[in-house]
């Protein structure tokens, strides 16, 4: 375990790649294959399910510092993340024991999920006295389910390629999906042999680099070499149909088993072995593409109610074929695949199967104008796709493009702050913005990023310096700042205050030359609302 | 605005306007011993100020520096170890008295004395007696015997204390001073093992002097920055004994650093100044250094845990062994520690305004400091 840690504070204490690359091979070097499978586990993003409720470890860690709840709750304040809270305020005694990463998982951290509370308690002060600091944070971070240490699955899939030798594109594709933690997967992901693979194993997703709004496509070269296809807000899915099942995942590599089940049961109609990519949308004939909001009700659902299922009927928008007879075909160029799609899915004719057409334009210029459409299709704007690429593992620069309309933007005024968490933690970085109405500030839309670490001090110092009540965290401040924010969709919503909502929100600028009275108001926002 | 709440208002606006603003009511007075003002700590008993906070006609100071010892005053009175400290930072035109520790004088009726405070050299504890009532102001502190720059902290039995709060939650306990020791040796062991010029941050006067007196010299030759090299040169001339040093101003511009140490002030971290050192690993050294988020935020490649003031455990420590009837506490997480304290049984309130944030564990005129290097 000691070494796992040893792993976490290298990756923690770095911010360059090579370095994080450099902890991460050593590691897979000299750990046992089982716990460089765990490793393999936590670094790519995959969490261990809940096993202590997060109140009562901090109740316990309270009682055993000595400290009254209130207390602990104002160090978390202070400290900004769990944890590392439960490791620092709860005192503790260094050990020369140190058992593996696995036997850890197996014998101390995964029983707690079935143990009685006093027993549990037992067991986690237990952990707490007999740990360093350092250790038990690390272990804190596995039992709140809270691991993050500033690596991509990229870098962990680039360091696992160089420790094993292979290209990161075979080890990506090895660590997709639902595969278990043990000696034997780590042996199989960094084996040079060609290993086997489950069915339900979804192919790495290819993903796209952004046009610049502000500078167009028209430096990618001769438009005759790129298809383009709306670009959809809606989810991004790989529908798989192998050895007489299907299986649905998201981009985030989860299997969506029957979330929705209008697609599951299309997917059926596919011929084995054939492997998908498109985006799940809310679509009824009648009114095309329903905006984002509303396919947000299904989202989250275990199980979806009849009313549901008849008021946002969804449909897979397939835009491209990466298995058919199984035959991996990700090898073929765009335009191969893309007839090969075409041929399946007419063939197929389900009502939930559909095809994404390809918009056509002469010139860049016509397609500017098609694109300008986008939000009134509920499209986010458009994908260019080279003709002759193949379907690329990850973000590869040159092959898939997202040309996406400009935002919307407004000037609106800060009226709350928060502190944030993490890096962020002990400094004001968590706003609410608000607009006029009536001579009032109606809060309209929260935003966390877009401000450099010399604004972040600089409104900080303002945050103290202006507050005029304090809500728990939250610090109502005189309303002065004016910012500029950039969102991509606007909804009308009965749930909030101002009556909209926004998506993605985030600062584009700081107006220090603008005073609160000249912000937007909330009618200006309106007029923003599509097809209104 | 209501009629009340201008009524109210006005009335604040009265006050804020004034000297002296009213501490809250307590059980025991301590009105003609001290109080607290806007300028800092009053006793009016003997007219003077303790660490005032502006420039004042007379100032008892706990230490030199600089949110402690203002500069600007007619007249300082404190603890003789820190005479040349003092002399140094303070505006030469003044008046300075010095009592070593233990000794008293009196003013208006005010017994004054200095007890170590273990914070650095010459820092001391301010103990106050007037008809028969006791008051400490502690300055900034730490207890423990670990440290050879400075004598270590006494508890001083009172019936008030002032206390400081820089580290006042339970997520502050620090590791035995001689472990963290340990960690920056072995860290420049490595770093000279790897061809690197270690570069270890530390606030310019204590701080510094303390790391320096733990180095390992037989690991490499040490080098300072020009403030540092300063507080180092005062702390000789008081006596402390401390391992040679090269002040970096005084060497050519192409001197190889490489396995070398340098001891320099947080702020030169990340100027042009630190060039000159070629491949580097960079640490700082402070309290602040046992969050995750401060650490990071420092962008340097190690934080050691290594405070000069008192930590959860030890605050309370002091609080149990000078047994006050009264406390107040300031600089730093002041109303957590009053209500952790009167949830206790003890009377105890937050010295407002004073507050202190992250990285100000000790102010220090640093961005003076570095400008003089370049």
């Amino acid at each position: 375990m000691k070494r796992f840690a040893e792993l976490y504070r290298r990756l923690d204490s770095t911010t360059k790649t090579n370095e994080k690359i450099a902890a991460m091979v050593d590691y897979f070097q000299h750990a046992p294959a089982e716990d460089a499978a765990w490793a393999t586990h936590f670094l790519s993003g995959k969490k261990l399910r809940r096993l202590v409720p997060t109140g009562l470890l901090r109740q316990w860690a309270a009682e055993e510092a000595g400290v009254p709840t209130w207390l602990f709750e104002e160090s978390y304040q202070a400290v900004g993340d769990l944890a590392e809270t439960l490791s620092l305020v709860v005192p503790g005694l260094n050990s020369d024991e140190d058992e593996t990463l696995t036997e850890w998982i197996n014998a101390k951290l995964l029983r707690l999920r079935k143990l009685e509370e006093p027993e549990q308690r037992q067991a986690v002060v237990d952990i707490w006295r007999r740990t360093d600091t350092q250790t038990r944070f690390v272990i804190m971070k596995l039992i709140t389910g809270a691991f993050r240490v500033g690596v991509s699955k990229r870098l962990v899939t680039r360091a696992l390629a160089e420790h094993a030798e292979l290209s990161p594109d075979v080890i990506a594709h090895r660590l997709m999906g639902d595969w278990k933690p043990t000696a034997d997967f780590f042996e199989g992901l960094i084996s040079p042999g060609e290993g086997e693979s489950l069915p339900s194993q979804p192919y790495p997703f290819c993903l796209a680099h952004a046009i610049e709004p502000s500078e167009g496509p028209s430096s990618l070269g001769n438009i005759h070499d790129y298809a383009a296809e709306w670009k959809w807000d809606g989810i991004r899915g790989q529908l798989i149909r192998r050895g007489g099942d299907t299986y649905l995942w998201s981009r985030g590599e989860e299997l969506m088993e029957g979330r929705w089940p209008e697609i599951e049961s299309a997917g059926e109609f596919l011929p084995d072995g054939t492997v998908l990519d498109g985006e799940i949308l809310g679509f009824d004939e009648a009114s095309g593409v329903l905006p984002f909001a509303q396919l947000q009700r299904r989202i989250g659902r275990k199980t979806v109610g009849k009313k549901l299922l008849t008021e946002v009927p969804v449909v897979f928008r397939a835009f491209d074929l990466l298995e058919s007879d199984n035959e991996d075909r990700r090898a073929l160029p765009f335009d191969e695949r893309r007839r090969h799609l075409e041929t399946l899915v007419e063939t197929l004719d389900h009502p939930r199967l559909i095809l994404n057409e390809l918009v056509t334009a002469k010139s860049w210029e016509m397609l500017a104008e098609i694109r300008e459409t986008s939000r009134d299709r509920n499209a986010e704007g458009l994908m260019l796709k080279r003709r002759d690429a193949p379907y690329d593992v990850g973000r590869v620069r040159g092959t898939w493009w997202k040309w996406k309309v400009a935002p919307f933007t407004i000037d609106a005024v800060l009226i709350y702050a928060q502190k944030g968490h993490g890096k962020r933690a002990s400094l004001f970085t968590d706003y609410t913005f608000a607009l006029w109405q009536d001579g009032e500030l109606i809060p309209f839309a929260k935003a966390y990023s877009g401000l450099d670490d010399a604004e972040i001090r600089q409104v900080d110092r303002f945050v103290r310096k202006n507050t005029k009540e304090s809500f728990g965290p939250v610090r109502s401040v005189t309303p002065q700042l004016v910012m500029e924010l950039a969102f991509e969709g606007l909804q009308r919503s009965k749930r909030h205050k101002s009556g909209v909502a926004t998506r993605f929100p985030r600062i584009l600028r700081w107006r220090q030359d603008k005073q609160p009275e000249e912000a937007n108001t909330l009618a200006e926002l309106m007029e923003l609302l599509p097809g209104e | 605005m209501g009629k009340w709440a201008l009524y109210l208002d006005a009335i604040q606006r009265f006050f804020a306007t004034k000297e002296f603003l009213p501490v809250p009511v307590e059980p025991m007075s301590f009105d003609s011993l001290l109080v607290h003002t806007k300028k800092g700590l009053y006793c009016s008993a003997g007219d003077f100020f303790v660490d005032p906070r502006r420039p004042v006609d007379r100032a008892v100071v706990s230490h030199a520096h600089s949110d402690h010892a203002r500069y600007g005053c007619r007249r300082y009175l404190a603890a003789a170890p820190g005479e040349r400290l003092l002399r140094m930072r303070m505006n030469s035109d003044a008046e300075f008295e010095f009592l070593a520790y233990g000794e008293s004088t009196t003013l208006g009726g005010v017994n004054i004395s200095f007890h170590p405070a273990g914070h650095m050299l010459g820092s001391a504890q301010v103990r106050l007696e007037h008809q028969g009532k006791v008051a400490v102001v502690t300055g900034d502190y730490k207890l423990g015997d670990d440290d050879s720059t400075c004598a270590s902290w006494e508890p001083v039995r009172c019936d008030l204390m002032v206390t400081e709060s820089t580290f006042g939650l339970p997520i502050y306990r620090w590791q035995p001073a001689e472990a963290i020791f340990g960690q920056i040796n072995a860290w420049w062991r490595s770093n000279q093992e790897r061809g690197l010029c270690s570069v270890l941050y530390g606030y310019a006067v204590g701080k510094s002097q303390r790391l320096l007196s733990e180095l390992d010299t037989s690991i490499g030759p040490i080098y300072t920055h020009g403030a540092v090299e300063k507080g180092t040169q005062a702390y000789r001339d008081s006596g402390v004994t401390l391992p040679a040093t090269q002040y970096v101003g005084d060497l050519p511009r192409k001197h190889d650093y490489r396995g070398g140490m340098v001891v320099a002030v947080p702020s030169a971290h990340g100027t042009t100044w630190g060039r000159r050192f070629g491949k580097t690993s960079t640490a700082m050294a402070s309290g602040w250094m046992a969050i995750r988020g401060a650490r990071r935020r420092r962008s340097v490649d190690r934080g050691f845990i290594l405070s000069d003031h008192v930590d959860w455990p030890s605050l309370l420590t002091a609080v149990e062994q000078c047994d006050p009837e009264t406390v107040w506490v300031t600089h730093g997480y002041s109303a957590i520690v009053a209500r952790y304290l009167v949830e206790s049984g003890r009377n105890a309130i937050a010295l407002d305004g004073v507050v202190r944030r992250e990285g100000e564990e000790d102010s220090v005129d640093q961005v003076a400091d570095v400008e003089d290097e370049s």
